[in-house]
């Protein structure tokens, strides 16, 4: 790819912004950034979480206005005031989570969202070619609930493609991706590339950008920090741009698990959503002192699998879910709170926290249930000071970022919000800890806090269960990994006895059924020190 | 040039001062009105708003007004936090009415001091009996509450007109559709003579009071007001969606209840074929000018009360067509929702970039 820029140094850029800004009422989003992409590149937009990649990103594709600067799309200055002019220029791009008809087909999908109109009959050969042509095998009639995350992701890929594009815009397209449909993908961006079209990608993952992109830039608080070419650094550096010093680490030291805390016994669920995902014989054991990670695209059964453990939704068996030894199957969220079983959910506003209720009336959410002994309720009457001094320690511990305990859940932002959660559900003194998504959308430094507070936890005799889209997350502080996909739960195995690769292939739902494997009765033989 | 934009926060400052912005806004459109209807703008007010509170008896009938509307409007409101939307209050209202009266009638002879309180049980449980079809039908098929308990209105009226044609019409009463005059002690009593307001009042105060308490200590009433504001977050916490249906239904149902004792045992002395001018729906307005909460609540229902009151006596004394007193009510609603606008967003100037850039906090994710 390098020879190609070579000849093209007298060539325009096929997009130049200058000095662009963009400034919310809390926040500078973006402060004069300037960023340069020429034909035929793999250009990194690197950050982290807040960085204001996302922001620039919607700026280019018509989205949002910035208050100040310069847009120069191969060498003339345009105004990109909707998507549909993006889209006009050249400019393509795939959103992180997309907005697909589930009850419709590939080709009705992608002919209600072209500008011109084109029945899905005369799409489906064009859709076929370019699938084809790029390596995005994809069937035009097929109907988009019955697609993968993946699958559907290739969907957003073509519309963009049939357009022709000059520009292609990917936001953290991986975060929904198998490791092996992540390679496919990049192959297939390779060969786009190679024909000219420049390639925006965004994403907080050095491994990924440093094999795939030619040059970075790289943000760091609405800023410029660096400009890069990748693969000349090393992670240590590109990390010291993105964050200002190395990437934290945690700890996890060797522990011998204890009893089983909880058991799921072939739970199945049926689900009530149509384009729901139903479990099916889901069997797990969960032991004291020990972090199972469970591992998995979303969409796979995450969802309702959670919702199953924590009692949101109670099951018609009482054995399917064992808590501390109590058939719990068909005890509701409150029960299951006062057996000792906290629950960080996926969604933090609406569903961890109440948004507009102060974080100390936030602290009450699930500091009331009685056996863990925060005495916020007495005699059916709240004890404000108990209740605030309850959020103040959270606050402090947590190192929670906020006015006071009085601020409003929904003024903090997502990552501060993640470390009260996660903080107030420690403070419960739990025996078991359901937790997902732990880190997502949250900055680095955040996130390496949060993933410490749940090792230390493990460390004093809980039983953790964690559910996380990032594989790295999931290595980096299990004891055991299981993979759930198509609704079905792999066997968990010992860390140090698999590896990514192994587990990216049971990601694709390619396991055998773990009842031939293990007897889970016993379930001893998967504990290793 | 200016831009609306998102406050971080809530602004508290606002959510007190916008009733206080419409009720002045109101006043300044009134004013004009009263020009255009070749009024004296200032004698009108005085007519209007002033008239009525010179005079014990004024005050007596504002406090008469208000009380119906205080009792279904901290009912209401306590429903409208936990996000359960009763549209039926009056219908409760009325069948509150026809259970106390059923009581007043079958004990027509005694002389007793229980006969009250028994009245005032009988109207509480009628109203609860009223408003849990609703959560009956919510809870167990998921149907809405808005217009379950809405056309229930009706049927209370109907049911209201058929007793009161039918088997509880006063057979001396030369066939007019209205029930026996109800025996002293199944009044309640006066609070000073020559005013019609009773005791129905200070019960309206201790309700207010209660619910007060209600909302701000209580766990119950914390749960209901998390299912209101996030129901996610209700169910992951582990509170009963059903109980928290139940729990609004009943309470706005007992107090709506209450208003219809208050109403038949209060200045109609009788069972009649409309015991309410829709107190009911007037409280849902009462309720959200209010914000909702009780002390808010007992405020607006006054100022409701005066918009009546005056609104009467700005036909009498300087013939005005009868829809001013619901274009009164109209603009204050109007212009409630307009300043509410301002709890969530602000008016800034639109600042230059170079100064924004330097003084605003720089983009911090965390």
């Amino acid at each position: 790819m390098n020879d190609a820029v070579v000849p093209q140094l007298r060539v325009e850029p096929r997009l130049q912004l200058l000095g662009i800004s963009k400034i919310y009422p809390s926040v500078v989003a973006n402060a004069e950034v300037d960023l340069t992409v020429m034909p035929g590149e793999i250009h990194a937009v690197l950050g982290e979480n807040g960085a204001g990649k996302s922001t620039l990103m919607k700026i280019i594709y018509g989205i949002t206005k910035p208050d100040a600067g310069e847009i120069m799309w191969e060498g003339r200055q345009v105004h990109i005031d909707s998507p549909s002019a993006a889209r006009k220029l050249g400019i393509g791009m795939v959103f992180q989570h997309f907005a697909l008809f589930e009850t419709l087909t590939v080709a009705e999908n992608i002919s209600l969202a072209l500008d011109e109109r084109i029945t899905p009959a005369q799409l489906a050969p064009r859709i076929r070619a370019v699938s084809e042509q790029y390596g995005l095998p994809l069937d035009p009639q097929r109907r988009v609930h019955s697609m993968s995350v993946g699958e559907r992701q290739r969907v957003e890929i073509v519309r963009c493609l049939l357009q022709s594009p000059r520009l292609l815009i990917m936001d953290e397209p991986t975060s929904v991706l198998t490791p092996d449909a992540v390679l496919k993908l990049f192959e297939s961006l390779r060969r786009l590339a190679s024909e000219g079209v420049s390639i925006l990608y965004i994403s907080h993952k050095l491994d990924e950008i440093q094999s795939l992109c030619d040059k970075a830039t790289v943000l760091r608080a609405g800023r410029v920090s660096g400009r890069a070419h990748p693969r000349e650094e090393t992670a240590h550096s590109l990390a010291q741009l993105m964050i200002g010093g190395d990437l934290p680490t945690c700890q996890l030291l060797p522990r011998a698990p204890g009893e089983v805390r909880l058991a799921l016994e072939h739970l199945s669920i049926a689900s009530d959503d149509p384009f729901g995902t139903a479990l099916h014989d889901i069997c797990l054991d969960l032991r004291a002192g020990e972090i199972v990670g469970i591992a998995g695209v979303s969409g796979n059964g995450q969802q309702e699998l959670l919702k199953a453990i924590s009692g949101e939704l109670p099951l018609r068996q009482p054995q399917g879910v064992r808590l501390l030894g109590v058939d719990a199957g068909r005890v509701d969220a409150a029960g299951r709170r006062r057996l000792g079983l906290a629950f960080v959910p996926e969604e933090r506003l609406g569903r961890g926290a109440v948004p507009d209720l102060s974080l100390a009336d936030n602290a009450l959410l699930t500091g009331y249930i009685p056996s863990a002994g925060t005495g916020m309720v007495e005699r059916g009457l709240i004890r404000r000071g108990t209740v605030r001094a309850f959020a103040r320690e959270v606050i402090a511990r947590f190192k929670v970022k906020c006015g006071d305990e009085q601020s409003a859940a929904a003024s903090l932002s997502g990552g501060n919000l993640q470390k009260f959660i996660v903080g107030r559900e420690i403070a419960l003194k739990p025996k078991v800890m359901v937790v997902a998504q732990p880190t997502w959308g949250v900055d680095i430094g955040a996130a390496m806090l949060i993933r410490q507070a749940i090792i230390d936890l493990r460390d004093q005799g809980v039983a953790v269960l964690v559910v996380s889209e990032e594989l790295d997350e999931l290595f980096m502080m299990c004891d055991r990994l299981a993979v759930l996909a198509g609704g079905r739960l792999s066997r968990a195995v010992p860390v140090a006895d698999t590896s990514v690769g192994q587990i990216g292939v049971w990601m694709s739902g390619d396991f055998e059924h773990p009842h031939h494997t293990a007897i889970h009765t016993t379930g001893a033989h998967h504990v290793t020190a | 040039m200016s831009r609306l934009e998102r406050r971080l926060e809530p602004s508290r400052a606002m959510m007190l001062a916008s009733p206080l912005i419409a009720a002045a806004a109101m006043l300044a459109t009134g004013s004009l009105l009263f020009c255009f209807l070749g009024q004296q703008p200032l004698h009108a007010f005085y007519v209007y708003f002033i008239k009525p509170l010179t005079s014990a008896y004024g005050v007596g009938e504002l406090l008469l007004k208000a009380t119906p509307l205080i009792l279904c409007g901290v009912g209401l409101a306590i429903g409208f936090r936990a996000n359960v939307a009763n549209i039926g209050a009056d219908g409760q209202l009325t069948v509150g009415a026809i259970a106390a009266a059923c009581v007043a009638l079958h004990f027509d002879q005694v002389q007793a001091g229980w006969l009250l309180p028994l009245m005032l049980l009988a109207g509480a449980l009628g109203g609860m009996a009223w408003a849990a079809i609703p959560a009956l039908l919510r809870t167990r098929f998921n149907t809405s509450e808005i217009l379950v308990s809405l056309m229930l209105v009706y049927v209370a009226y109907l049911l209201l007109g058929y007793l009161v044609h039918g088997p509880l019409r006063d057979p001396a009463g030369f066939n007019f559709p209205q029930s026996k005059m109800f025996q002293d002690a199944a009044l309640l009593p006066l609070l000073m003579d020559g005013l019609r307001v009773n005791a129905a009042f200070p019960l309206s105060l201790l309700a207010v009071a209660g619910a007060w308490f209600f909302c701000k200590h209580t766990f119950a009433g914390y749960r209901m007001q998390v299912s209101g504001m996030a129901p996610a977050a209700a169910l992951f916490a582990g509170f009963s969606e059903p109980r928290n249906v139940w729990g609004a239904f009943l309470v706005s149902g007992a107090l709506a209840g209450l208003a219809g004792v208050g109403e038949v045992a209060g200045p109609l002395g009788q069972l009649q074929p409309t015991v309410s001018p829709g107190y009911g729906f007037a409280a849902i307005i009462v309720a959200y000018v209010g914000r909702l909460h009780p002390i808010g609540v007992l405020l607006a229902s006054l100022l409701m009360s005066l918009l009546y009151i005056g609104g009467e006596a700005a036909q009498i004394e300087l013939q005005l067509p009868s829809a001013i007193t619901g274009l009164f009510q109209g603009l204050l609603l109007f212009y409630l929702l307009a300043a509410d606008l301002f709890i969530h967003y602000q008016l800034k100037p639109r600042r230059h970039i170079a100064a924004a850039l330097a003084t605003a906090p720089s983009g911090d994710p965390a």
